[in-house]
């Protein structure tokens, strides 16, 4: 279990890095926190001719205020800094709280936004916590620079749009009206592992107590976050209830396509994404804070 | 082809220097290079636990870390836990509830309590004790006697801060 000899490379800034990555060609990887990467090069399931570790560039670390309450997010900002930094709780907490049940917190410590969604794992927290977000990527090549959402950047499992030589740079969270509730919950086997389904919800109320913004995504049901476009159509202008929370469920669970593995069946996990769908929903309703705080059994 | 690289850190308060091959891990490098062996190597893919260490004051999973790429950094291990014969509080606190049987996991565990202790988190109800260990596997002890030793360290935290300070 040691990994096979390989050229490390350090740069010291982005454009160092894009440079060394395109010399290493169609052998070259990129060095994020590591947390999957290394076990698969320990392995040996890869074996990389070069290395090229992001962990020097300060470029990729940056955390700033963009587009008024909106932040934008260095690849390199680690899963620790999202779970815990004053700002980003409070700019995105679904972001905070989704990190929070990210493996354990020797994992976070390394590991970091970037490479967890360039990972892609399906059953990984920040894919769907960004995709729920309505995140902007952007991605850094020798063509130049480009900005994706979620939809476009997570294309299939640990599979994502990122074209050889690009590095993801960014990722913008646009801002959130005030007042918007928000919720990541999961259903894990032990705390710490991966999700067999987790939810990102998002809510927010009209000064009449109306749901006026919704957004959820799920991880765990397929190759991609599951987006839940629907859920708009049956929320806005309802004022929260239990039976609408119930249909949402049912719906989640009519909509997934998961497959099956060891760790759950696909009925299973479909069944479990009408159920977390809907304590993620509940729980944003009930912390979106408005005039007519919502009322949710 | 394996590059090799010269590199200089801080491992318990000392500097030291060696030349490494990029793809040497930190445990390997700790355990083989320094002959720094209370760090333990169990699954070698993040998983156990045993092998952590804190890097810049943060546990990391020195599995899961080129040598490397500790170059410059100040690392702790659980050899730099004891003032020559003298057991850490946190150590004294395992001994007393006895909470360890073959050992292999103790090293990272207290490495991770260390750090938490350090942060001033209070670690006295048994959920918030079991979820600061949920990072470490124990195959001996069914964890109910590492609880208990966390529990008695949490409360001798000042003593522990005292004896912590200058690691």
């Amino acid at each position: 279990m040691k990994p096979a000899p390989f050229e490390y490379h350090a740069p010291a800034t982005l454009g160092e890095a894009l440079r060394l990555l395109s010399e290493a060609g169609d052998d070259g990887k990129l060095l994020a926190g590591g947390q999957s990467l290394v076990p698969l090069l320990n392995m040996r399931v890869l074996r990389p001719s070069a290395l090229i570790d992001l962990n020097g560039v300060p470029e990729l670390r940056v955390v700033k205020t963009s587009d008024g309450n909106g932040l934008s997010l260095g690849a390199m900002v680690r899963q620790r800094t999202l779970e815990r930094d004053p700002l980003i709780r409070e700019r995105v907490p679904l972001l905070s709280e989704a990190a929070a049940l990210i493996g354990h917190m020797q994992i976070r410590t390394r590991g970091t936004l970037g490479g967890s969604l360039v990972h892609a794992d399906p059953a990984a927290e920040l894919p769907a916590a960004v995709t729920a977000l309505s995140a902007r990527l952007t991605v850094r090549g020798p063509s130049g620079v480009r900005t994706l959402s979620s939809e476009e950047f997570f294309i299939g499992p640990l599979t994502t749009a990122l074209a050889p030589g690009e590095v993801l740079v960014d990722v913008l969270f646009p801002p959130l009206p005030p007042g918007t509730g928000w919720a990541f919950v999961e259903l894990t086997r032990r705390h710490g592992d991966f999700a067999i389904v987790g939810a990102a919800a998002l809510a927010h109320l009209d000064g009449a107590g109306r749901v006026d913004f919704a957004s959820m995504a799920l991880c765990g049901t397929g190759g991609t976050p599951y987006a839940s476009p629907w859920l708009g159509d049956v929320l806005h202008g309802e004022r929260p209830r239990a039976e609408l929370i119930q249909e949402v469920g049912r719906r989640l669970s009519e909509s997934v396509e998961p497959d099956g593995d060891i760790h759950a069946s696909a009925g299973y996990r479909r069944k479990v994404a009408g159920v977390i769908g809907t304590r993620a929903l509940a729980l944003a309703l009930d912390r979106a804070q408005g005039p007519h705080r919502a009322e949710v059994a | 082809m394996s590059s090799r690289h010269r590199i200089v850190l801080a491992v318990n308060d000392v500097t030291v220097e060696r030349e490494v091959e990029s793809r040497l891990l930190l445990a390997d490098f700790l355990r083989e290079e320094l002959e720094l062996r209370g760090t333990h190597v169990g699954c070698e893919h993040g998983v156990c636990g045993a092998c952590t260490v804190l890097v810049d004051g943060q546990p990391v999973r020195s599995c899961l870390m080129f040598a490397v790429q500790a170059a410059g950094t100040r690392i702790m291990t659980v050899e730099g836990l004891t003032r020559g014969d003298e057991l850490h509080p946190l150590q004294e606190a395992f001994w007393e509830a006895h909470a360890l049987q073959c050992g292999f996991c103790t090293p990272g565990i207290l490495m991770t309590i260390y750090h938490l202790l350090q942060e001033g988190a209070g670690l006295e109800d048994e959920g918030e004790i079991r979820r600061a260990l949920s990072g470490n596997l124990c195959r001996c002890t069914g964890y109910q006697n590492i609880v208990d030793a966390v529990r008695i360290a949490s409360r001798h935290n000042d003593a522990v801060k005292m004896a912590g300070e200058g690691c």
